[in-house]
């Protein structure tokens, strides 16, 4: 079927047509927006309750690589609005400039991800049978991308919040199963995203966007503008949980 | 009037880059926010910075100041459903008493 822009018999105009597909897609976002939503509202349950095991969990991630990762996701969106108008206003060439930055800016993402994730099952921070938060600061030969002074306050604040609550490794895993199942879900939404990214980039090397008809660009940018935004509150409630001891 | 060239609102590039260094600024704000000792209040000021953030997202990025009003209507109506949704739970929770009479959280 052709989808290049030609007026659908169900509508009167072009614009009529474009504002449905937008109806649309922003009734697909909240349904995105109901499904994150569940899975926050059960991380501030166990947040609310495991606090100190939430706040010592958060404490492990690096700040430095979410951050960066923070940064990286606000530029993709920048690129993505980009494209959006390159094409709206006929610049063809640069619809495909902005998305291939888009999706090199993705990948970048995914690379830190990876690094995160890596980093995670080295330090024995994965849920499971050999979850242990005090993992590194018992074995810091083993953690060589740790320094010591970071031993030393980690192990400080385990102490305490051990104290506090000694079941602690326990609810650690609860912290870092929520860590997982967000941030796993984000990417796996910005891997749908940057499969979408390519397809349009395919399209848009054919010359298929214009100001006329841009309706995909367009959609597919409202998408990963959400998956930005599921990041923009990511971020905070899981990297700076208890960042100023 | 059939097939004219769709008249939608065009955002500038001007007001995407000013967007942009407005979300890395507040990205900053969070982080530095977060290492001051706010108490209760830190988790507050985090959502705060982030619903910024988020807002200037979808009104700009996403378009939804130009959108017609039933677009508008939608993107409330999610965002309130949402507020049920964490508000409606949250108040069943910390009201709850379980059988050993004690409150929540029951540790």
């Amino acid at each position: 079927m052709h989808r290049t822009g030609e007026l659908y018999g169900q509508f009167k105009t072009l614009e009529q047509q474009k504002d449905t597909a937008t109806l649309g897609m922003w009734i697909f976002l909240v349904t995105e927006v109901m499904f994150f939503g569940g899975i926050m509202l059960a991380y501030t349950l166990n947040r609310h309750v495991y606090f100190h095991a939430f706040a010592a969990g958060s404490n492990t991630l690096s700040l430095q690589l979410g951050g960066f990762n923070t940064v990286v996701l606000l530029a993709s969106s920048f690129t993505m609005a980009m494209a959006v108008w390159s094409a709206q206003t006929g610049k063809k060439q640069l619809i495909s400039v902005f998305l291939t930055l888009t999706i090199l800016l993705g990948f970048v993402f995914f690379g830190v991800k990876y690094v995160e994730y890596g980093q995670k099952f080295h330090h024995h921070l994965v849920p499971g049978k050999s979850f242990d938060i005090f993992y590194c600061v018992d074995n810091p030969t083993k953690c060589e991308d740790v320094s010591a002074e970071e031993l030393t306050t980690e192990r400080e604040e385990l102490e305490k919040a051990r104290a506090a609550d000694p079941d602690l490794n326990a609810h650690a895993q609860l912290y870092y199963s929520a860590y997982f199942g967000m941030t796993g879900l984000h990417a796996l939404h910005m891997v749908i995203g940057a499969g979408l990214l390519l397809w349009l980039l395919k399209n848009s090397l054919a010359g298929l966007y214009s100001p006329r008809w841009n309706t995909p660009v367009d959609m597919v940018g409202l998408y990963w503008h959400f998956v930005d935004i599921v990041w923009i509150y990511l971020f905070p409630l899981l990297y700076l949980i208890d960042r100023h001891k | 009037m059939s097939e004219h060239e769709p008249t939608e609102h065009i955002v500038s590039p001007g007001v995407y880059l000013t967007i942009i260094l407005t979300l890395l600024v507040l990205t900053g704000v969070t982080v530095w926010a977060a290492y001051v000792n706010l108490h209760q209040f830190n988790i507050v000021v985090a959502l705060a910075i982030a619903t910024v953030k988020a807002t200037l997202v979808v009104l700009f990025f996403m378009h939804a100041k130009y959108v017609p009003k039933r677009t508008q209507l939608v993107i409330f109506a999610g965002i309130f459903w949402l507020g049920l949704l964490l508000f409606m739970t949250m108040s069943d929770y910390i009201s709850r008493v379980d059988y050993r009479g004690i409150r929540f959280p029951f540790t």
